[in-house]
């Protein structure tokens, strides 16, 4: 069985760190962009089974990516799970009104990471 | 002497005035004033005082009327001594105002009013032509004593005589009056020449003393002792007299129109008028010390009928002392020509401002008026107002036949002159003085005066017929021009300054309190008897874009900021410029008019525009200031419109300060989500990490620890952001204290270099340093500019992306104040990004390399600003450059 994949988008080095090493020891493949442009060409080339967002990316935000997303057929119904840093209730009425999976507030535990996304790819 | 060799010494000597005239002028222009602006100059033009009535007469006065000569030197002696802060005020006013003669004073204290121009420029005229004409009849009477019997008889030959004078003297007065003409009148060729005259009367004069009692008296015991036995010094005028007499020359010192010439037109600086405070009450003092001499030694050694009018001249020819009666001769001549050159620019002034322009730009109404085409009618006017001045002091010399006694000519214009002074004294100190008012009671004042005093010198037969003195005209024994209202057994000159000026004040005073200023008389009338606190130093102002400028800010107050700005921005565009200051064209004017009287009422509107386009009589300061007024005026007339407009206003305000408040809410939850995105950042990693590490998940141990300082890293850089912004809240609050001492430079930027020497990734920074300019001393907390120079050399380091990085910081210094400029070789900051970066966490790239949570600049703008400096960004530097200002420097000492 190939092992199932997460496309990780965030710049902050050590989040990303720390993502890689949950998820990973959990038996997923977890490929990163810190750009919202690449990460969007990566996921139209071959569509992952999730995609964990940050919303504050240099150039286009978080809530852009999920709007393209959602907009295109092809992953109009892929997971998609959305990580800020700004824990305000607008954040997420804005995030749930495009269409995400599910929204977490940083910081977050590690294992409701883990859980969340078996959840959502389940 | 011969008549020829006479008249080669006159034109020698007019020939050397000129040349001192010429002289003064030339260097003037070179603006080289030196002495000619000095109070030695200013003190001896006021000497024009002294005329050939003094000159002359007042020997004869004392021969005739013993120590009552002395009344004509005290009223001015008095004036300047104690009415100090009168002259002082008027002088003041005469610069802030650019008053150009008496009459200009008074028309333009009661609103610009040209009634009253008129009417003190014809009385001024009236006045003035008696004097003159006695000028020139004593002149030609002095060529005649010279001339000998030869001339006497030949009545013809005199007026022939008096003719050339009058001819001469306009002519010089012409050339020299008329040179320019600035704003100020001031006349340096003419001044100076006045004051080369008033040493060659006094000179004279004291000569002719000294002569008269060592020589002619036999030394000063037994002069001293004639003069006892004479009747001459006792007075022989009682009080009414002699006190009516002081207050008169005294009035007369103030309103002659040759005397306000030189004393506040032609004063180029008010601490002059304390020299001459007490110089020229000495020059006074040394006119008339040998008056009493001259007169009891004349009347001794000359026959029997010798006119004591000439006794300065005929005294020394007696004794045939030519060079000393021909200095005596030039002493007099001085004394007339200076006289007549000074009341005649002083009247030309006048008639051509009062009377020859205002017909003239009434006769080409609507035709644009080119500047120079005015100039040109300007200067013309006043040629033929000088000729006409003389011609007319020529015929009153002519009609009246040349009178024997000097001295009551000159108490009969003393009296029209003094008309001015309820007027002018009121203007100056009395805010509620009106134009009506001061109208009201001139012409009540002069036509006394021309009744009682005026048509009476041409004698009983002259103009009047006797009944009229016996009888009163029409029978009207209650008018007779020497017992008005049935005052009898008065002196006529106390009779006449008694009714003339008692009626002329109460008059004054009255419709004055009677009637309502129009608002420029409110305006003129505040910057007149507010002269000394609105006009510390006020600088004039010309030119169309400052005229322009002043609109503005005058329609800014009367219609708001932004509604002004929005009118004179469409202005502008609509005449294809950019900007606010659009061109003044009149129909501009217009439209600003309409806009204005909306606000204040149309006659404020009309009257403010017509004051800043005017240009001469009040400085925008002092309208800046009046404005209050305005505001007082909008009250009177649109209580109603006020309060609607205030209820707007209140409105606009309320507005205004509900959007500051969603802006300032909008701005506050902008910056909490900043501070929450910040702070959980780092969190997220050491939540992370440390639960993996709790966890004991099997890990390499170089996975261990690199885990392990991830969580330091993050957790410093946690406590750096707090530091931050602790450190932003308390400046921002200023709740910063300072510690000041003494730094260079050098030592501070040394520090911060020092402690931004880690090396990080990339290659390493060179840093250009300005040594020479780092010595610059400066007085600042060294630890909190230390801290911005550390945050700029850090930036630098972390975002200046040339290959081989370089700083140079450069010391400047601009407008007294010194600047670093740090100035790198990287791609600098776009142009968009540049109005930001100050704020808090505009961070321009991503974050990685930032490192910091984006507040470095906005700490250092607001260490800058504590420190009485400020930083900027530096655009077109190539790199990225800013720009650190510090305070202006301290004294050196430090």
């Amino acid at each position: 069985m190939t092992a199932r994949r997460v496309l990780l988008i965030e710049d902050e080095p050590n989040i990303i760190e720390a993502i890689r090493f949950i998820l990973s020891r959990d038996g997923w493949r977890v490929d990163t962009h810190s750009d919202g442009e690449t990460a969007l060409a990566a996921i139209r080339t071959r569509a992952p089974d999730l995609v964990i967002l940050d919303v504050m990316l240099p150039n286009r935000s978080g809530y852009d990516i999920l709007h393209d997303l959602r907009r295109d057929a092809a992953t109009k119904a892929l997971p998609v799970l959305m990580l800020t840093a700004r824990g305000q209730k607008k954040d997420r009425d804005l995030a749930e009104k495009l269409g995400v999976s599910r929204f977490m507030t940083k910081p977050f535990s590690n294992s409701e990471i883990l859980s969340t996304v078996r959840e959502l790819v389940g | 002497m011969s008549f020829d060799v006479l008249v080669t010494l006159c034109l020698a000597y007019v020939l050397l005035l000129f040349a001192v005239a010429f002289w003064a002028d030339k260097r003037a222009a070179r603006g080289r004033m030196g002495w000619i602006r000095s109070p030695a100059v200013y003190t001896l033009s006021l000497s024009i005082y002294c005329t050939a009535w003094t000159f002359y007469g007042a020997v004869g006065y004392a021969a005739r009327s013993g120590m009552e000569f002395v009344t004509i030197y005290l009223g001015p002696t008095l004036v300047m001594v104690g009415w100090w802060t009168v002259l002082r005020r008027l002088v003041r006013i005469g610069r802030i105002q650019r008053i150009t003669s008496v009459a200009d004073l008074i028309s333009s204290r009661y609103g610009k009013s040209n009634l009253l121009g008129v009417l003190v420029t014809v009385l001024a005229v009236v006045g003035t032509t008696p004097y003159i004409a006695l000028q020139l009849q004593s002149v030609t009477l002095s060529f005649d004593v010279f001339a000998g019997g030869g001339v006497r008889a030949d009545g013809d030959s005199l007026t022939q005589t008096a003719l050339f004078i009058a001819g001469g003297l306009a002519i010089f007065t012409i050339v020299f009056g008329t040179r320019n003409l600035d704003a100020n009148e001031r006349h340096h060729g003419v001044v100076t020449a006045i004051a080369v005259e008033a040493v060659v009367k006094l000179v004279a004069l004291l000569a002719v003393g000294i002569f008269v009692v060592f020589v002619a008296g036999g030394g000063a015991g037994a002069t001293l002792e004639a003069i006892d036995a004479s009747e001459i010094s006792e007075w022989h005028a009682g009080p009414a007299r002699w006190m009516t007499m002081i207050f008169l020359s005294g009035a007369a010192f103030l309103c002659l129109p040759r005397m306000f010439q030189v004393m506040v037109v032609e004063n180029s600086d008010e601490r002059h008028l304390a020299i001459a405070s007490w110089a020229f009450p000495l020059y006074l003092f040394l006119m008339s010390l040998f008056v009493v001499p001259i007169a009891v030694v004349g009347l001794d050694v000359l026959p029997e009928g010798a006119n004591p009018d000439l006794f300065v001249l005929t005294i020394p020819l007696a004794y045939d002392r030519d060079a000393l009666a021909m200095l005596a001769f030039l002493g007099g001549f001085s004394s007339a020509t200076s006289m007549v050159i000074v009341a005649a620019i002083a009247l030309s002034t006048m008639v051509s401002n009062h009377i020859v322009m205002p017909i003239w730009l009434n006769a080409r109404k609507g035709g644009a008026t080119v500047s120079g085409d005015v100039r040109t009618v300007v200067i013309q006017a006043r040629r033929l107002s000088i000729a006409g001045v003389l011609a007319l002091g020529y015929l009153y010399y002519v009609f009246s036949g040349g009178g024997t006694a000097l001295a009551a000519i000159g108490l009969i214009s003393f009296t029209g002159l003094a008309q001015v002074l309820p007027a002018m004294l009121g203007g100056i100190f009395w805010r509620g003085a009106t134009r009506a008012g001061a109208a009201a009671g001139l012409s009540a004042g002069f036509a006394i005066w021309l009744w009682t005093s005026f048509l009476p010198s041409f004698g009983e037969a002259g103009l009047l017929s006797a009944s009229v003195f016996t009888d009163g005209p029409f029978g009207l024994s209650l008018l007779r021009p020497q017992a008005l209202f049935g005052i009898e057994g008065l002196d006529p000159v106390v009779h006449s300054v008694l009714w003339s000026l008692l009626v002329n004040a109460v008059i004054f005073c009255l419709v004055s309190v009677l009637t309502f200023p129009t608002p420029v008389e409110r305006l003129q009338g505040a910057a007149f008897v507010n002269v000394f606190r609105y006009s510390e130093g006020a600088p004039g102002w010309t030119g169309s874009a400052v005229e322009a400028e002043d609109l503005l800010m005058m329609s800014q107050r009367l219609l708001g900021t932004a509604e002004a700005q929005l009118l004179f921005e469409g202005e502008a565009a609509g005449q294809g410029k950019s900007g606010y200051i659009p061109d003044v064209t009149p129909a501009f004017l217009e439209k600003l008019e309409r806009k204005l009287a909306g606000s204040v009422g149309a006659a404020t509107a009309h009257a403010m525009l017509l004051q800043i386009t005017g240009g001469v009589s009040v400085t925008v300061e002092d309208l800046m200031k009046v404005a209050d007024e305005a505001q007082q005026i909008l009250e009177y007339s649109s209580q109603l419109e006020a309060k609607s407009q205030e209820l707007g206003r209140t409105a606009r305000q309320l507005k205004e300060a509900n959007d500051k408040l969603v802006a300032l809410s909008v701005q506050k939850d902008g910056f909490l989500s900043q501070i929450s995105h910040e702070l959980r950042t780092p969190m997220t990693s050491i939540r992370s990490f440390s639960e993996i590490l709790m966890h004991g998940e099997t890990m390499t141990p170089e996975e261990r620890q690199r885990y392990s300082s991830i969580i330091h890293d993050e957790t410093i850089r946690l406590t750096r952001l707090l530091d931050d912004l602790l450190d932003l809240s308390v400046l921002e609050n200023g709740q910063v204290t300072l510690n000041e001492a003494d730094w260079t430079l050098e030592a501070i930027l040394d520090r911060a270099v020092a402690a931004t020497e880690r090396a990080g990734p990339g290659p390493a920074m060179t840093i250009d340093r300005d040594r020479a300019g780092e010595r610059t001393r400066i007085r600042t907390d060294g630890d909190r500019l230390a801290q911005v120079f550390i945050n700029l050399i850090a930036n630098a380091q972390k975002y200046c992306d040339a290959d081989a990085p370089r700083l140079r910081i450069v010391v400047r210094e601009r407008q007294g104040r010194p600047v670093v400029d740090f100035m790198d070789n990287g791609s600098g900051i776009p142009q968009k990004a540049q109005a930001v970066i100050f704020e808090k966490f505009a961070r321009v790239s991503d974050h990685r390399a930032a490192g910091g949570a984006g507040l470095g600049l906005a700490i250092c703008r607001e260490v800058m600003h504590r420190l009485g400096g400020g930083i900027a960004y530096l655009p077109g530097q190539g790199g990225a450059a800013f720009r650190v200002t510090l305070p202006r420097r301290q004294a050196e000492a430090a």
